[in-house]
């Protein structure tokens, strides 16, 4: 089929490339742009694992095509740590917290949490749960995420009030 | 599994789309959110040679209130549709349907006029334009036409749209009055696809009797369905005589074809649709007693 051009900002750095239209972002991300941190699961928006920021909101990236990112700003996990390498307050909370253990899943979880703070930097226990159920862990359970989000939460509180 | 090749088209303008639709006819779908059709294609489920993404077209945008009605651009995203104040005044069903679909990363993406032209009968939105008495624009190269909600669901997955015709917006009623509004729905898991579920706007008059009301019914045949059994219970009754369990119950015993699949006989099915409108009736009437 025809292919078309696309022009991505991914991470902050302007990416292009000529697409097949079936090409989904999440396939666009690893495969064109090298980012292999954005992980496929169930490849049809069940899962979670492909999470990323569109112009600043959490969508699935395996149920768009990359064609229809073109002119768009998207964020994955590689782009949340500062460019120092320092994690950031959701990062460091999941390390913290033993959030991960085989670590699949999380780059949609860090993906997630960080859109869910964004949008309710206070959320309840019941909002965390409800904004985490979108994603699957098949192997530490989600008490320890649930208790990072509160952690990123608080230390996030605690930034602001020392600055 | 990836989606089998497919050809794009990103039309700028309603005309360019039905333009687009009939030239390809049948080889073509709308594109919207992507959030039902992308997981069809990618599990080949569905395909067609074309697909016509209108969700940069920006006349499909926007939220109109007149003449009694709201009327929603059939590209406004549910966290749209969920977080706008202006629909939580006139058209509280909707806002309380949101929560239910899908997760907030699906919401982001996924369309009010997409989740209605899909017509899934699990689908939230279509319950509520079921309920609420709704109407469609569906535009074609031949001009623009209403289709009122009963009319519109035809089938699992069918509706009344032709296929050279784009829905462009959706018009709900705004009630008035004394009204109360509920949604009500059981899924194993949060986010899934709801088991059963209702929809429910009541509206009391100064004696407490219902004056009007809508019960939409989700996860309970082929298609959204609207609850009139259930409704024919509640009309005119004064609020402190109604037995919403018994509601409930006449609402199911109404329905001939409740689906049975992996998540639950019919039976079952309709146990859970009893408790959701009769918990959904309870909740309404409550808030309509003390508007």
């Amino acid at each position: 089929m025809h292919e078309l051009p696309v022009e991505i900002s991914v991470n902050g750095r302007g990416t292009e490339a000529v697409v097949e239209p079936r090409l989904t972002l999440a396939d666009y991300l690893r495969e064109r742009c090298g980012l292999t941190g954005t992980h496929l699961g169930c490849e049809h928006g069940a899962c979670g694992a492909c999470t990323v920021l569109l112009d600043g909101h959490a969508i699935r990236s395996c149920l768009m095509f990359a064609v229809q990112a073109d002119g768009c700003e998207v964020t994955t996990v590689e782009g949340i740590a500062s460019p120092d390498g320092e994690l950031s307050p959701v990062q460091s909370a999941l390390r913290e917290c033993h959030g991960l253990q085989c670590g699949f899943c999380t780059p949609g979880f860090v993906m997630s949490i960080t859109a869910l703070l964004n949008e309710n930097p206070h959320p309840s226990d019941d909002e965390i749960r409800e904004g985490l159920s979108g994603n699957f862990c098949r192997c530490t359970g989600y008490q320890s995420i649930v208790n990072a989000v509160h952690r990123a939460a608080e230390s996030a509180r605690a930034d602001a009030k020392s600055h | 599994m990836k989606a089998a090749a497919f050809a794009y088209h990103r039309p700028e303008s309603v005309k360019e789309a039905v333009n687009l639709l009939d030239e390809f006819g049948d080889d073509a779908k709308i594109l919207a959110g992507g959030q039902s059709l992308v997981p069809m294609l990618a599990m080949r489920l569905t395909h067609f040679e074309n697909l016509i993404d209108i969700s940069r077209i920006g006349e499909l945008n926007g939220i109109d209130l007149c003449d009694g009605k709201i009327r929603l651009g059939a590209a406004t995203p549910h966290a749209y549709v969920g977080m706008d104040d202006e629909i939580a005044d006139s058209v509280p069903l909707l806002t309380l349907a949101t929560p239910y679909i899908g997760h907030f990363q699906i919401r982001t993406r996924g369309t009010l006029g997409g989740a209605i032209a899909h017509a899934d009968p699990a689908a939230e939105y279509a319950a509520v334009a079921v309920a609420l008495d709704a109407e469609m624009d569906a535009v074609s190269s031949r001009g623009t036409r209403q289709i009122p909600a009963a009319e519109f669901f035809t089938g699992l997955w069918e509706t009344a749209l032709d296929p050279t015709e784009i829905l462009t917006a959706v018009h709900f009623p705004v009630w008035g009055g004394r009204s109360g509004f509920a949604v009500e729905e059981f899924a194993r898991r949060h986010g899934d696809f709801a088991i059963a579920g209702a929809a429910v706007g009541v509206e009391l008059d100064d004696d407490d009797r219902v004056t009007r009301c809508g019960v939409g019914l989700l996860g309970l045949g082929s298609t959204p369905l609207r609850g009139s059994a259930a409704e024919e219970a509640l009309l005119g009754r004064s609020a402190s005589d109604i037995d919403a369990d018994e509601v409930g119950d006449i609402a199911m015993r109404a329905l001939d074809d409740i689906p049975a699949d992996l998540q639950g006989s019919s039976a079952y099915r309709a146990k859970v649709g009893a408790t959701m409108v009769a918990r959904a009736v309870t909740s309404a009437i409550t808030e309509a007693r003390n508007a």
